[in-house]
């Protein structure tokens, strides 16, 4: 059974090496390793002699332990012990403190206070589904106009839509710069209620139902946030705006990553569909923990038929009695053993220290004593022989049902990678073969990096 | 039992098929139960292969035990409306609202009343009732957000809390606070026996329990079956040689033991020293959820993937466990 590997591998190395490559962002559904991909591939482009930092948005401690960084946070952490003569950054999307210094950069030291102490930003600038997409942007937009590094690799915010990070930048950047802000502000510049008569009707029975909708201390404060930052509105729609373009340039790569799991490829799906829509250059699929075997050439249908039969092996030598008599009568099974002995050893010699065994409970201890040289050398070489015999009959069965799992959960992944690649031939794909435990050190994501690069499942076809 | 029992997990850990089996494993009791989702994945629509949800309670499945399962996508956009005309009767206004992008910010922009609005909608839910008084559903079971976000996302009234002191947004949310807070509630875990989805569900339940949420059961998903025992890894990876096994290949028809039988003994014992390492893995693993003093449940990995058959599976196996 042959295997084939996607159509078109995706050659991460190519990506990585080419200094055009400035920004790698990886996205898709939850619990597919974007977060271990993303700095997996920043430690093979640093070690590939690039200068790289990582953006992550919420790793797993162990993750950025295994950068050798116990916490990371919203400054750039040099990662040490990376090989040549590269450099790898890590850090940690501070989601407040980033939309923190975008105030303070950008108001005066007072207002910046009044700002950072408003009950609406504060609860703005940490909870909301929407701030940690803007964020990540914002971030990606001031990493890049610094230009310390060459190559900047993002991941992307757990979102509950994979494409929430493309719109929400610009949902909030709209709604800061917005007709909704505008009109909170009129009353507020213009001095509290009173302002209210210069809007016309229509407007201000809609501020009422807003009112009604918000409680007056909620607009208020919302009033006095958005009074606060009025300087600085007109800023968020711009810097929005260029983040998108700059997801848009030549120098952006996006790879979208995907378990082979259904759910996760339908995500990617939308997702390469999504890109598409809106001109964002995808590099390509990376599909993480994919299972392969070296011993494809053996169906799960074989090895489950050879496990069964060792199996019935065993127990029809080994197992209850009374199953065997319910067969054949005593003689009969002691001639079966001997049978089943000889074809099973390939030497008539063992089949016959079997069937001796089987007996040697009933002779006497006599009988024993005459042959007794012969027997402990035999005893010994077949008390072990035999016992093992017996359990390696036991646990090949074992390794051949351990395979017949791996081999129809390979089938299964490639079905569902195979409906991913059917419709979107044009996707280039970077296979990463399963590990069987998480990723502790440098060098566990340097396996995943090597493993990237090779664009194919090991052993998955021989000779590859 | 509660009447409201929410499903989280980090992403990837199967919360949307473990929330559907427990509806079906409920209605197999004779439940009428309403599936609830809120994240707007139509991840249930996919599940019970029907088309898209719309924002209405719609019947999606009925059980052998004559008990039915509702489904409804809530949309946090009507949901708002919806609660405006309810309460205001804002129609008009709402619509305009929507133009000026206040329903916008409301749903997407305004912290916490996003989740007001969805978890309020559960909660309306569960504690409907027809007209003799008895609840339009014995059980809600809502298909809630990820494990990172789920305390946050329940705790609506802390979100809120500074934001509206008093007024509307303020009394939705301590009367969501009330249901979500009660024995009614109960929040159940799903993970898989991996480190990191281990250490989210730990963090998840400590963080639940510190916001005074009641933590009900973490089930373990797409747990795959033991097919080798210590014993015999022990033997397979320490002391069996090879050509005893490559003898016994071939004497089990797989081709001769220096040849075709032969050749395979290296992949396979490969793959067994790799399942040997998850099988620690998942030992620990096991162990380590063991200590939270919260009862753990296994749904065992289907072979042949997830489909409505599979569903049922998993529903019969939770009702075998004895969670519904």
């Amino acid at each position: 059974m042959s295997l084939d590997p996607a159509r078109d591998p995706l050659d991460v190395d190519a990506l990585l090496d080419d200094p055009k490559t400035r920004i790698v962002v990886c996205c898709g559904s939850g619990g597919v390793g974007k977060t271990t991909t993303a700095a997996a591939l920043g430690l093979r482009a640093a070690e590939r002699g690039r200068t790289v930092v990582v953006l992550t948005i919420d790793p797993a401690r162990r993750l950025a332990q295994s950068m050798g960084i116990d916490s990371l946070d919203n400054v750039p952490r040099r990662v040490k012990d990376v090989r040549g003569s590269g450099e790898l950054h890590a850090m940690m999307l501070d989601m407040k403190r980033t939309f923190d210094e975008i105030v303070e950069a950008h108001a005066d030291a007072d207002r910046a206070r009044a700002i950072l102490s408003n009950p609406f930003y504060q609860s703005l600038s940490a909870g909301f589904a929407g701030t940690q997409e803007y964020m990540a942007m914002e971030k990606l937009g001031q990493l890049r106009s610094r230009d310390e590094w060459d190559l900047i690799v993002v991941d992307t915010p757990p979102s509950r839509s994979a494409l929430d990070f493309l719109d929400a930048p610009k949902r909030l950047g709209s709604f800061l710069d917005g007709k909704l802000i505008r009109l909170l502000m009129a009353p507020a510049k213009v001095g509290g209620r009173a302002g209210m008569k210069f809007l016309n009707v229509g407007m201000s029975m809609m501020t009422g139902a807003l009112g009604k909708l918000l409680g007056g201390q909620l607009l208020r404060d919302v009033q006095t946030f958005v009074a606060a930052m009025d300087t600085m509105f007109g800023g968020f729609r711009k810097r929005a705006d260029a983040t998108y373009r700059l997801l848009q340039a030549p120098g952006t790569a996006f790879l979208v990553v995907a378990s082979p799991e259904r759910d996760a490829l339908r995500e990617a799906a939308y997702f390469v569909e999504r890109l598409a829509a809106d001109d964002m250059p995808l590099a390509g699929l990376v599909l993480n923990r994919v299972h392969g075997s070296g011993a494809a050439e053996l169906s799960a249908e074989r090895a489950l038929a050879a496990a069964e039969g060792l199996e019935e092996r065993y127990g029809e030598r080994y197992g209850e009695p009374g199953a065997e008599g319910s067969e054949a009568s005593g003689a009969d099974a002691e001639e079966n053993l001997e049978a089943v002995g000889i074809v099973d050893q390939e030497g008539g010699n063992v089949g016959l220290r079997n069937s001796s065994e089987s007996e040697a409970p009933n002779s006497p201890e006599a009988n024993g004593t005459s042959t007794s040289t012969k027997n402990d050398e035999s005893g010994a070489d077949h008390s072990g022989a035999g016992d093992s015999g017996a359990s390696v009959e036991q646990l090949t069965a074992g390794l051949l049902r351990l395979h017949a799992e791996r081999m129809r959960l390979l089938a299964r992944e490639r079905h569902t990678r195979d409906r991913f690649t059917a419709l979107h031939p044009e996707v280039a794909v970077a296979e990463v073969a399963a590990l069987p435990g998480d990723v502790h050190d440098l060098d566990g994501l340097r396996t995943i990096g090597d493993r990237l690069a090779s664009a194919c499942v090991p052993g998955d076809e021989q000779g590859r | 039992m509660s009447r409201l029992q929410v499903v989280s997990g980090k992403g990837g850990t199967g919360k949307t098929t473990v929330a559907a089996a427990l509806a079906l494993a409920l209605a197999t009791e004779g439940k009428r139960t309403l599936l609830v989702e809120v994240e707007g994945r139509q991840g249930i629509a996919q599940l019970f292969e029907t088309e898209a949800l719309p924002y209405e309670e719609r019947k999606i499945a009925v059980a052998p035990g004559g008990g039915e399962v509702y489904a409804l996508a809530i949309d946090p956009e009507l949901a708002l409306l919806d609660y405006l005309q309810m309460f205001y009767k804002l129609g008009s206004a709402g619509r305009a609202l929507k133009k000026l992008g206040a329903v916008d910010f409301a749903t997407t922009i305004a912290p916490g009343l996003r989740d007001v609005l969805l978890t309020g909608k559960a909660c309306e839910a569960v504690r409907r009732k027809d007209k003799r008084g008895r609840y339009a559903y014995d059980c809600v079971i809502m298909d809630a957000p990820p494990t990172g976000r789920i305390t946050r996302f329940l705790n609506v009234n802390d979100e809120v809390a500074g934001l509206a002191k008093i007024g509307p947004i303020h009394n939705q949310a301590q009367a969501v606070m009330r249901v979500l807070k009660s024995p009614e509630t109960n929040v159940h875990l799903v993970t898989l026996l991996e480190e990191m989805p281990v250490q989210e569900t730990v963090d998840g339940i400590a963080e639940l329990r510190a916001a005074g949420l009641p933590v009900g059961r973490v089930i373990v998903n797409m747990v795959r079956p033991a097919l080798l025992d210590e014993a015999e890894l022990e033997l397979g990876l320490e002391r069996t040689p090879r050509t005893a096994i490559a003898k016994t290949l071939a004497s089990a028809g797989l081709g001769g033991a220096r040849g075709a039988a032969g050749r395979l003994v290296d992949p396979l014992l490969a793959q067994a020293a790799e399942y040997a390492e998850r099988y620690a893995l998942e030992g620990a693993q096991r162990a380590v959820l063991g200590t939270h003093g919260l009862p753990l449940h296994e749904l065992p990995l289907l072979a042949d993937g997830l489909d409505l058959a599979g569903l049922y599976e998993l529903a019969g196996e939770l009702r075998h466990q004895g969670i519904s």
